[in-house]
């Protein structure tokens, strides 16, 4: 049975009073009808699928309780570890803002890693989508640097600690390093100063960039229109109406099911929030409840859990400059993606047994290196860092070679889709 | 309108339209830079700042032999250690294991560029930051302690990712740190007070 086409965005009803005012004043319903109405998603997306508008949830969740955190943080050496116990217990529901913040951090990362899984496992960065992957990326890189800098605020023993670790890294980069270092600190040293501009850019700066940079990713979106499971272009097969036959709108077909994907996350976000908000020193780690010491270095020097597999690949290698630098090349190498890529269809379902498993090699070496991060840097743990981190790198730099000659099933010319019995 | 001149394209001199528009972006960008000097500026440490980074002063006399203590020089702790013959006598016979043992790619003021990477051998003077990512290296001046090896000399040991140095600082093999802990510039006022962050290259303090 073929499922019914759903019609196209309804003709509007010639409007009256104060609509037809705005309507002539402000191009409101041409915006909504590009955004949502007449915006043709594939039809067979899945469960992959939530995580975009997931993200965007959380953008506001961290955007609204971030607001409310500015109003009692108080920035500074003397005052940002007190200020955040102030929040944890006296200020009215102050713990509630504080810890839907740190959790929302963490469940950030958490969406975004599911969101770039997807476009890794449908092909979708691949032409025609190439910038949308990148301007994503761009928001990924704008997102570490917002959480970095978030993760300092509270001047614990681990922000002072990170700071100082993450800053040094700079220090690695050849002639310029240490007068950048001092730059970047204004200090001699991590202090009030840096405390204070990484204040400026977690509020103020860095969130504009990522607003912007949502922004330019959703324009692009809707330029190419969403990849799906299948990797099928359902621009290229288009009905009567004009509209893809493999598309229904976004509105309310997609709306409305996300809707669903938002309510079961903020369930699982309450029960972190209300039962586990440090999530076993996950989100919040044992040494941020001291306050910073620079002349005390935590035991075990670690970071938040979604840097981790950078930081298992910065320690696994003995020479400190090229360990940075394989830690900045693990990031960048996903901008590079879409030019790795030679293999002719997108989606791993038609793909064949060497981009699988290059793929599943890759997602394992992922998280084993951001377990291996949280351990010690001694002995095993240091050797197979090493091993997971050539899985890594091997992902990336023999994709030219193995998505070409790999076996590729047909692509067919419709998605699949079954409608519901 | 009456009394324009109409002029067809082929009249325009674009090659003037073209250096024109060209100088004035040029001009504007130059602009731009220059006004984002102040800004970029303001990032590098303030007056404040550079005052508190002063040299500061050390009574040597309290210090006795094989101690260790850690004043604070620009926010960072500066290990001061009154070595004795004994820890001196460690320096000689582990060369085959360090990376830099002569300090070649080491950053330290000239006078400290020596196996005892110090004015005078009894002072080691050290900024007490660990090389690789900045962590405080521990203080572990017995030799062959069970965790660090039956052929530990003594020296430092960074907990965070496991840098050995030996009492002079100098970074062993198998470390993730490349380079030798650094060395402050310090002097001596008489025999019993040691200055840290002035000498003779920076009579007024440390740039």
């Amino acid at each position: 049975m073929t499922p019914a086409i759903p019609p196209a965005a309804p003709p509007a009803k010639p409007a009256r009073g104060i609509v037809a005012w705005l309507y002539k004043r402000f191009p409101i319903q041409e915006f909504l009808s590009e955004q949502l109405t007449g915006y043709y998603a594939p039809k067979n997306f899945n469960i992959w699928y939530f995580f975009g508008s997931l993200a965007l949830v959380v953008l506001v969740l961290q955007i609204v309780t971030g607001i409310f955190l500015t109003m009692f943080y108080k920035p500074g050496e003397a005052t940002s570890f007190d200020s955040i116990e102030f929040i944890m217990r006296e200020v009215q529901w102050g713990w509630l803002i504080r810890y839907l913040h740190s959790s929302g951090a963490s469940l950030f990362f958490i969406v975004v890693y599911l969101h770039m899984f997807r476009a890794m496992l449908y092909g979708s960065y691949k032409t025609p989508r190439e910038l949308l992957w990148l301007i994503g990326m761009l928001v990924y890189l704008a997102l570490m640097a917002e959480a970095f800098f978030g993760y300092v605020l509270p001047w614990g023993n681990m922000s002072f600690w990170g700071a100082q670790v993450i800053v040094n890294l700079f220090g690695t980069i050849p002639v310029i390093g240490a007068g950048l270092v001092e730059w970047i600190r204004g200090d001699y040293g991590i202090a009030d100063a840096t405390l204070n501009r990484f204040f400026a850019l977690h509020v103020a700066a860095v969130p504009l960039a990522i607003l912007l940079l949502v922004m330019l990713h959703l324009v692009a979106l809707r330029r190419t229109g969403s990849n799906n499971p299948d990797g099928i272009e359902i621009k290229a097969r288009v009905g009567a109406d004009g509209h893809p036959l493999d598309g229904i709108p976004f509105h309310p077909y997609y709306t409305v099911k996300d809707i669903v994907g938002v309510a079961v996350m903020l369930v699982m976000l309450a029960i972190v929030v209300f039962f586990v908000p440090s999530f076993g020193g996950l989100f919040l780690e044992g040494p941020n409840f001291e306050p910073a010491n620079p002349l005390s270095t935590p035991e075990h020097i670690a970071p938040v859990w979604y840097f981790t597999p950078y930081y298992a690949i910065l320690r696994a290698v003995p020479d400190q400059r090229l360990g940075a630098l394989l830690m900045f090349l693990a990031v960048a190498l996903f901008l590079v993606l879409p030019w790795l890529d030679r293999s002719p269809v997108k989606s791993m379902r038609y793909r064949g047994p060497l981009s699988r498993t290059a793929l599943a090699l890759f997602a394992i070496a992922f998280v084993t290196l951001g377990y291996l991060g949280l351990q010690p840097a001694e002995g095993r743990y240091v050797i197979m860092a090493r091993i997971f981190a050539v899985i890594y790198f091997g992902y990336f730099l023999l994709m030219p070679w193995y998505s070409k000659i790999d076996k590729v099933k047909p692509v067919p010319e419709r998605v699949t889709f079954h409608a519901h019995g | 309108m009456a009394g324009d001149v109409l002029i067809d394209d082929s009249q325009v001199d674009k090659s003037r339209r073209v250096f024109l528009t060209a100088a004035t972006a040029t001009t504007g960008a130059i602009g731009v830079a220059l006004a984002m000097v102040p800004f970029v500026a303001s990032w590098l440490p303030s007056e404040r700042a550079r005052a508190f980074g002063a040299p500061t002063s050390l009574d040597l006399t309290k210090l006795e032999p094989g101690q260790m203590v850690v004043p604070i020089w620009r926010k960072q702790p500066i290990y001061v250690v009154r070595r004795t013959p004994q820890m001196l006598a460690t320096l000689t016979n582990h060369d085959d294991r360090l990376k830099d043992p002569t300090s070649a790619n080491s950053d330290q003021p000239p006078y400290a560029k020596n196996v005892d990477r110090a004015r005078k051998p009894e002072f080691l003077v050290l900024i007490g930051i660990c090389t690789h990512l900045g962590c405080l290296p521990k203080a572990r001046f017995e030799a062959a302690i069970p965790e660090l090896g039956a052929d530990w000399p003594g020296g430092f040991f960074c907990p965070c990712h496991g840098s050995r140095f030996d009492l002079s600082g100098r970074v062993f093999d198998g470390s993730p740190a490349s380079v030798n802990l650094r060395v402050p510039p310090y002097t001596f006022e008489g025999e019993e007070t040691l200055v840290i962050g002035i000498d003779n290259a920076n009579p007024k303090g440390a740039a």
